[in-house]
C-alpha cells in the first residue's frame, strides 16, 4: 500500500515535471505538426495513386499521420522520456544510489515514465491532432467506447515502449557512450513502429512479420483500435498482443539488469 | 582595410584549426572504446537505410509519385540526405547549446582563446555520424546509375555546388537554431522541424506539396536551393512555381547570404548571454 502510494507520488513528479516546461512543449507540438504536414502530403500523393493501400482510404490513411505525431511523444519513439536521465545515472555511477534505494529500479523509472507519458498524451498530441483535423479530412471515430478502446491501447503501447527503451538503456552499463544506441533505437522504432509507413503497407511475408515486432504494440496497434480497422474481439487481440510483449520484454529487462549489475564495477571510486 | 581584412582571416583560420583540435580530441576519446564504436557506426549505417527502404516499399505500390520515378526521388533523397549529413557531422550537436545556456556552462567557454561557435560546434564531436553521408552517399550513386542523363560539365558542377551549398545552407539553420536558443533556452525542437523535417521534405518531389509550402520554402526559410530548385535543372524537369531560370543556379549565391545572416544572429545570441544567477 505504501509503496502504491510512493510510485503514484513519483508517477504525479514525472507529470509535473514535464509540465514545467511550457515553452518546449510548445516546439515540440510545432515540430510535430510540421512533420505531419510533411507526411500527410506524402500520404496523400501515394493514396490518389492507389486508393484502398494497406487496407485504409485517404481520409484512414491521413489520420493514421496525425495519430503518429500526436502519439509520437508519448510513446517517446525518438527518444525524450526517462532513458537519457537513466543513461547518464549509469555512467557516471549515481546508479549505485538508485539500487541501494528500497524500491525497485524498473518499476520506479516506469512510474516516472507513465508520469511522462500522461503529460505528453495531453500537452503534445491533442495539438496537432486538432490542427491535422482542422487542415484535413480525417477519419476520427465519434462513438465513445472506441475512444477508451483506444486509451487502452494507448497507456499498453506506453509499457511496451518503456520496456524497449529499458533495454536499450541498459546497454549503457555495457558500452559507456550510449548515444549510438538511443540513435538505433529511434530508427528501428520509427520504421518498425508504422511512423514511417503504417506497417499494413509492407510487401507480403516481411509486412506480416513487422507486424509480429513488439514495436507493432506501439503506433500500428492503437492507430488500428482508433481508425476501427481493429473492432471486436480484434480489439482484444490487439490488446492481448501489446500486454503479451510487455510481459515478455519486463522480463527480459530485468533478467538483463541482474546481469549488468553483478558484473559492472561502478566508475570513478 | 586590409590589416582589418587580414586579421578576421586570422581569427577564422584559428576557429577552423581550434575545431580540428577538438574534434581530434572526441575522436580520440571515441576511438577508446574501438569496439563499442564499430558496432554502433555499422549499425547505425545500416538502420538509416531502412529510412530509404520506406520510399522503396511505396513505390512497390505505385510507378510514380507525383509524376517522378523511384531513380528521380531517390536523386533527391541522395542530395537532400548527403547535404544534411556533412552538416550533420559537423554541426550536428548545436542543439545541445540551450543545455549549456540553461546551466551557465557556456561560461566556461567564453574564457578560451578561441571562437565560441568553433568550441560549440566541435563540442562532442561524433564521427559516427559519417553513416548518414555515407548512406545518402550511397543512395545517390545509385540513383546516377539508374538515372538516364546526359552529364555534361555544366551537370556535374551543378551537383557537386549542390552538395556543398545544401550543406552550408543545413548548416547555418544549426547556427541559427543555436542562436535562437539564447533568447529560447527550451526551444531546442523547433530546430528539428527545420533540419529533420528539412530534409525529410527535400526528399520528396515539390509536386506532392501544396504550393503554399513550396513558396515558404523557397522565399522564407530558403531550403528548396539545397537541392529542389537545383535538382530539377538536373533532372530536366520545370519547378512548380514557374520561376526564372537563374534561380536554379543561386544555391551558393544563396548560401553565402545565409551564412551572413547566420553569424549576424550568432554574435546577437551571444551578446544577449547572461549566465546563470547562482
Amino acid at each position: 500500500m505504501r509503496l502504491l502510494l510512493l510510485y503514484s507520488t513519483v508517477l504525479r513528479g514525472g507529470f509535473r515535471r514535464y509540465a514545467t516546461y511550457r515553452v518546449a512543449t510548445v516546439a515540440g507540438v510545432f515540430t510535430n505538426t510540421v512533420f505531419g504536414f510533411i507526411l500527410a502530403y506524402t500520404f496523400q500523393a501515394l493514396w490518389s495513386e492507389r486508393p484502398r493501400l494497406g487496407g485504409y482510404d485517404e481520409a484512414q490513411a491521413l489520420t493514421f499521420v496525425w495519430i503518429g505525431q500526436a502519439m509520437l511523444a508519448t510513446v517517446a519513439l525518438m527518444g525524450g522520456g526517462f532513458e537519457e536521465e537513466f543513461q547518464q545515472r549509469i555512467r557516471t555511477g549515481d546508479v549505485a544510489v538508485d539500487l541501494y534505494r528500497p524500491i525497485d529500479l524498473q518499476l520506479w523509472w516506469l512510474a516516472s515514465d507513465l508520469g511522462r507519458a500522461g503529460f505528453h498524451l495531453l500537452g503534445r498530441g491533442v495539438a496537432p491532432m486538432a490542427v491535422g483535423a482542422f487542415a484535413f479530412d480525417l477519419a476520427l471515430p465519434s462513438e465513445p467506447s472506441v475512444w477508451a478502446a483506444f486509451a487502452v491501447s494507448v497507456l499498453l503501447a506506453v509499457l511496451v515502449s518503456f520496456a524497449v527503451r529499458y533495454l536499450f538503456a541498459l546497454c549503457a552499463f555495457w558500452l559507456l557512450d550510449s548515444h549510438g544506441v538511443s540513435t538505433l533505437s529511434t530508427l528501428l522504432g520509427v520504421f518498425f513502429s508504422g511512423m514511417l509507413l503504417p506497417l499494413t503497407v509492407f510487401p507480403g511475408s516481411f509486412g506480416e512479420a513487422v507486424q509480429q515486432l513488439p514495436w507493432a504494440a506501439m503506433l500500428q496497434v492503437p492507430a488500428d483500435v482508433l481508425l476501427g480497422a481493429r473492432e471486436g474481439g480484434d480489439v482484444v487481440a490487439g490488446w492481448g498482443f501489446q500486454l503479451g510483449w510487455a510481459a515478455v520484454l519486463f522480463a527480459v529487462g530485468r533478467a538483463v539488469q541482474a546481469l549488468a549489475v553483478r558484473r559492472v564495477v561502478v566508475q570513478g571510486g | 582595410m586590409v590589416e582589418a581584412i587580414r586579421r578576421r582571416a586570422a581569427v577564422f583560420l584559428w576557429g577552423v584549426r581550434a575545431y580540428g583540435f577538438i574534434a581530434g580530441m572526441w575522436v580520440r576519446s571515441t576511438l577508446a572504446y574501438r569496439t563499442s564504436f564499430l558496432i554502433m557506426a555499422t549499425g547505425n549505417l545500416l538502420t538509416t537505410f531502412l529510412d530509404f527502404v520506406g520510399i522503396m516499399i511505396m513505390f512497390s505500390h505505385v510507378e510514380t509519385l507525383g509524376g517522378f520515378t523511384l531513380a528521380e526521388v531517390a536523386f533527391l533523397y541522395g542530395t537532400s540526405s548527403t547535404a544534411f549529413g556533412l552538416a550533420d557531422l559537423f554541426l550536428g550537436t548545436f542543439d545541445r547549446i540551450g543545455t549549456r545556456i540553461r546551466d551557465g556552462t557556456l561560461d566556461t567557454l567564453l574564457v578560451r582563446p578561441v571562437p565560441v561557435l568553433a568550441q560549440v560546434a566541435a563540442d562532442r564531436f561524433a564521427l559516427r555520424r559519417l553513416g548518414r553521408v555515407a548512406q545518402g552517399g550511397a543512395v545517390l550513386v545509385w540513383s546516377l546509375l539508374r538515372l538516364d542523363i546526359e552529364w555534361t560539365a555544366g551537370r556535374v558542377l551543378l551537383t557537386a555546388a549542390m552538395l556543398v551549398s545544401g550543406g552550408v545552407i543545413f548548416g547555418c539553420v544549426f547556427v541559427l537554431g543555436g542562436a535562437f536558443q539564447f533568447w529560447a533556452q527550451d526551444a531546442s525542437e523547433v530546430q528539428n522541424a527545420f533540419t529533420y523535417g528539412g530534409t525529410t521534405l527535400l526528399q520528396y518531389p515539390p509536386t506532392l506539396f501544396a504550393r503554399e509550402l513550396v513558396r515558404g520554402v523557397v522565399f522564407v526559410v530558403p531550403l528548396a536551393f539545397v537541392n529542389w530548385l537545383p535538382a530539377l535543372r538536373v533532372l530536366g524537369r520545370e519547378d512548380p512555381l514557374g520561376l526564372p531560370g537563374w534561380v536554379d543556379l543561386a544555391s551558393p549565391a544563396v548560401a553565402l547570404v545565409c551564412c551572413a545572416l547566420a553569424g549576424l544572429a550568432w554574435r546577437r545570441g551571444l551578446r544577449a548571454y547572461r549566465s546563470t544567477g547562482s
